[in-house]
C-alpha cells in the first residue's frame, strides 16, 4: 500500500489528480498483497476497483508462479517486475511490455534491506513516466529522515537508472 | 464569491475527516473502534494525545457506552462526537432515538458498512439508512472533500437553537475511508469564523437543575414527537443557509439538498447516495457521448427528506433508477420507496428499485450503464412490486 | 457447476483443515529445548491448542500451520524458554 500512495502523493506532485486503495479488508501475512493507484489529468470521480490496469508493478517475482499477476493487464500496457532475471528468461507470454529490474539487489546495496516498494517505484518512473523521478524522491525524501531519505533516494534513483529511465 | 485556497494534500478519507473534526473543536470524542471506521477514532486519539486537540477522548467497552458518553457529554453542555458503523451503529440504536428525543445536537461520522448476518466488514449502506427513524439529520457525502467539509457544517445546523438536534454525516466504509485522494483542507482559522464555540439552550448544571429525558404520559408523549419532527423538517432550511454560508467562507458551491449532474433535459434519471456516485458520473458521460440522455440526482441529505428538491429535480424525467446500497428486506430499496413517496399524488417518473453492491461488491460503470439502459426500457410501464438485483450470481444461488 | 449457497451463510465445521491460520502470524514463538522443564503450561494456556508434547519428555513443539503468535506461551513460560522472532515477510 506505501507502494500505491507515494505514487499517489507523487502524482500529485506532479500537478496530477490520483487515487490510491489497497485491496480492501483483512490483512493476512503470507497472502498477496494487492494495491491500486490512478492517476489522471481531471478530477478522478469513479469508485470502482481496478480490473483493467496500464501498469503492474510485481515487487516479489515468486507471485509469478502463484497468482496471475497480469490477468486484465492491457496489451499495450507495462508490467515491471523486481526480478534478477530477464523478461526473456522469465518466460512470460504476454502482449504488453515486460520490463524488469533487481530492485531486490539495489534495496540491498542501499538500504541494507530487502525492502524493496520504494525502490521499484524509480523503476516505475523510469519505464513508463507515469509519475516524474523528482516527485517520487520529493515524497520519499518528505517521508524519511537522515541517511535513510538519502538511501531511498539512491535506490529509488538506482532503479530508475537500471531500467533505462531519462533516456 | 473569493475563491479561498486551503492547503492541498492527498490523505485518507478518514484523515480528512479527523482534520475536520479536530478544527470544530470538540470537548468530548467517545468512540469504540470498529473496522473500518478505525482509522478515524485512532487519528484522533492520535492528535488528542499529541497535544494537537484539546479534547476529552474517553474509551470505552463498546458503542452502545460510547454513545452514552457522548449522551451525558452533550447534556452537560459539551460539543462532543463520535463516529462508528454496521454492528457498532446498531449496538448504539437506543442511544441514537434518546440522543434525538432529547434533542442533543450530538454529531456522529458513520463509515457505512453492511451489517451481519452473514459478517461483512465491506461497504454498503444498509446501516445508516436503517436507523433513519431516529430523529437525526442524515447526510451522505460522496469523497473525502465533502465528508471533510461537511464537518463543521454538521455542528454547525445541529447546535443551531431552532434545531438542536443531531447529525450523522456518512462516508463510505474502505471506498471512502481507506482511499487515498486530493483534497484541500479548511483553513481553521476560518472554521473558528464559521462554527461559534457551543451555546447550549439547556444543559445540566447543578446551580440550574434540570430534567433530561423525563416520562412523558400518553397526555403530552404526541406533542413532543410532534415537536421533535417540527424541528426536524424546520431543519432544512437552517442547513440549506449554513451551506450557503460555507460555501461563501470556503469558495466551494455545495448545494444542500441534492446535486444535479446533467440531469436537467435528462429522459433517465439515475439517483444514489455517497461514493457510488463518482461512478455514476462517469457512467453518465459515456451513455451521453453515445447519444442517450441520461443524468445523475444524487442526493445529499436524506432526513429531513427534501421532497420538494427532488420532485424539482426529477419531475421531467420519464423514469428514475434509485441505484442504492442497502434494501429494506421485504419491500426494496429505501431510497426507491423514499421517492415513490415523494411523487405520491403528484405526476412524475416512473421509479424502479436496483439493489446495487452489498457488502462491498464493486458497481462498475458498465453495471450502471446496463442499469440506464434498461431503465429506458420501463417508460410509462408500471414498475415491478419486487427491486431489480444488480450482478446477481444467479448460478451459485440454490433454487427456492 | 457452482457450489451452491446455504441459506443464512450456514456451513460446515472443521473449515481450519484448509484454513492454515498459522498465516496471519506476524511473530513466531520459537522454544529453546534446553530450558523446558516440561511444566506443560504453554500447552494449557495456548488459546489455539497449537503447542503440543514432544515424545520421551523431550519438551515441547508448537505447530506453525495454526499459531497465531498470540505471545500468551513466552510470556507464560516459568522458564523463559521461549523467544518471539519477527517472521519473515
Amino acid at each position: 500500500m506505501t507502494a500505491a500512495e507515494i505514487l499517489a502523493q507523487a502524482a500529485f506532485k506532479d500537478g496530477k489528480y490520483s487515487q490510491a486503495f489497497p485491496a480492501f479488508g483483512v490483512e493476512r501475512r503470507g497472502a498477496p498483497v494487492q494495491a491500486f493507484t490512478r492517476i489522471a489529468d481531471e478530477k478522478i470521480r469513479t469508485r470502482a476497483q481496478i480490473y483493467e490496469p496500464d501498469i503492474i508493478i510485481v515487487q516479489d517475482s515468486t507471485l509469478l508462479t502463484v497468482v496471475n499477476v497480469f490477468a486484465g493487464l492491457k496489451p499495450t500496457g507495462t508490467a515491471i517486475i523486481n526480478t534478477g532475471k530477464t523478461p526473456a528468461e522469465l518466460g512470460i507470454k504476454h502482449p504488453a511490455k515486460v520490463r524488469t529490474v533487481d530492485a531486490t539487489k539495489v534495496a540491498l546495496d542501499t538500504l541494507g534491506r530487502p525492502i524493496t516498494n520504494t525502490t521499484m517505484l524509480g523503476a516505475v518512473s523510469g519505464a513508463t513516466g507515469v509519475v516524474s523521478i523528482d516527485s517520487i524522491v520529493a515524497v520519499v525524501r518528505e517521508r524519511f529522515s537522515g541517511k535513510l531519505a538519502e538511501n531511498n533516494e539512491k535506490a529509488v534513483r538506482e532503479a530508475f537508472r537500471l531500467i533505462g529511465g531519462g533516456k | 464569491m473569493s475563491k479561498v485556497t486551503g492547503k492541498k494534500v492527498v490523505i485518507e478519507g478518514s484523515l480528512a475527516v479527523a482534520e475536520a473534526v479536530k478544527y470544530c473543536r470538540p470537548n468530548v470524542i467517545s468512540a469504540y473502534p470498529i473496522t473500518p471506521q478505525t482509522h478515524i477514532v485512532e487519528d484522533l486519539a492520535q492528535m488528542v494525545a499529541d497535544g494537537e486537540l484539546k479534547a476529552e477522548f474517553v474509551n470505552t467497552e463498546s458503542e452502545f457506552a460510547a454513545a452514552s458518553v457522548v449522551f451525558g457529554a452533550s447534556t452537560a453542555g459539551a460539543r462532543t462526537y463520535t463516529a462508528t458503523t454496521s454492528q457498532g451503529l446498531f449496538l448504539m440504536f437506543e442511544v441514537l432515538y434518546n440522543i434525538a428525543g432529547s434533542r442533543l445536537p450530538i454529531v456522529l461520522t458513520c463509515a457505512n458498512r453492511a451489517v451481519s448476518a452473514p459478517i461483512s466488514i465491506w461497504n454498503d449502506q444498509q446501516d445508516s439508512l436503517a436507523v433513519r427513524d431516529a430523529g437525526w439529520i442524515q447526510v451522505f457525502c460522496e469523497d473525502a472533500q465533502e465528508i471533510h467539509d461537511f464537518q463543521p457544517i454538521a455542528f454547525k445546523v445541529a447546535e443551531d437553537p431552532k434545531v438542536r438536534l443531531p447529525f450523522m454525516t456518512m462516508l463510505d466504509g474502505f471506498v471512502n475511508t481507506h482511499t487515498y485522494e486530493q483534497l484541500e483542507l479548511m483553513d481553521p482559522a476560518l472554521v473558528d469564523q464559521y462554527l461559534p464555540t457551543y451555546k447550549p439552550v439547556v444543559r445540566l448544571d447543578p446551580a440550574h437543575p434540570m430534567t433530561f429525558g423525563a416520562l412523558a404520559m400518553p397526555d403530552v408523549y404526541h406533542e413532543i414527537r410532534y415537536m421533535l419532527n417540527r424541528a426536524l423538517m424546520g431543519s432544512a432550511p437552517i442547513y440549506a443557509k449554513a451551506v450557503k454560508e460555507f460555501n461563501e467562507t470556503f469558495g466551494r458551491d455545495y448545494t444542500p439538498f441534492l446535486e444535479e449532474y446533467r440531469s436537467e433535459d435528462a429522459d433517465v434519471i439515475m439517483m444514489s447516495m455517497g461514493s457510488l456516485c463518482g461512478t455514476i458520473k462517469d457512467a453518465v458521460d459515456e451513455l451521453r457521448k453515445e447519444g442517450l440522455k441520461v443524468g445523475l440526482v444524487k442526493l445529499r441529505m436524506h432526513r429531513p427528506l427534501p421532497k420538494a428538491a427532488i420532485r424539482k429535480a426529477m419531475d421531467r424525467a420519464s423514469v428514475v433508477a434509485v441505484v442504492e446500497k442497502d434494501i429494506s428486506l421485504g419491500l426494496e430499496g429505501i431510497i426507491a420507496t423514499d421517492v415513490r413517496a415523494t411523487f405520491a399524488g403528484h405526476d412524475g417518473p416512473n421509479v424502479l428499485s436496483y439493489i446495487a453492491g452489498l457488502g462491498g461488491r464493486d458497481v462498475t460503470v458498465p453495471h450502471l450503464k446496463a442499469i440506464m439502459k434498461e431503465a429506458a426500457t420501463w417508460k410509462g410501464k408500471e414498475s415491478p412490486d419486487e427491486p431489480f438485483w444488480v450482478g446477481l450470481k444467479r448460478d451459485i444461488i440454490p433454487e427456492v | 457447476m457452482a457450489e451452491k449457497l446455504t441459506d443464512g451463510a450456514v456451513v460446515k465445521p472443521a473449515s481450519t483443515h484448509v484454513n492454515k491460520t498459522g498465516a496471519w502470524r506476524s511473530m513466531r514463538p520459537v522454544v529453546d529445548l534446553e530450558k523446558c522443564v516440561k511444566c506443560y503450561i504453554c500447552i494449557d494456556l495456548c488459546p489455539e491448542g497449537a503447542i503440543s508434547a514432544l515424545p520421551e519428555k523431550r519438551g515441547v513443539q508448537v505447530d506453525y500451520d495454526y499459531c497465531k503468535g498470540c505471545g500468551i506461551c513466552s510470556s507464560e513460560c516459568p522458564q523463559k524458554a521461549y523467544t518471539m522472532v519477527p517472521e519473515e515477510k
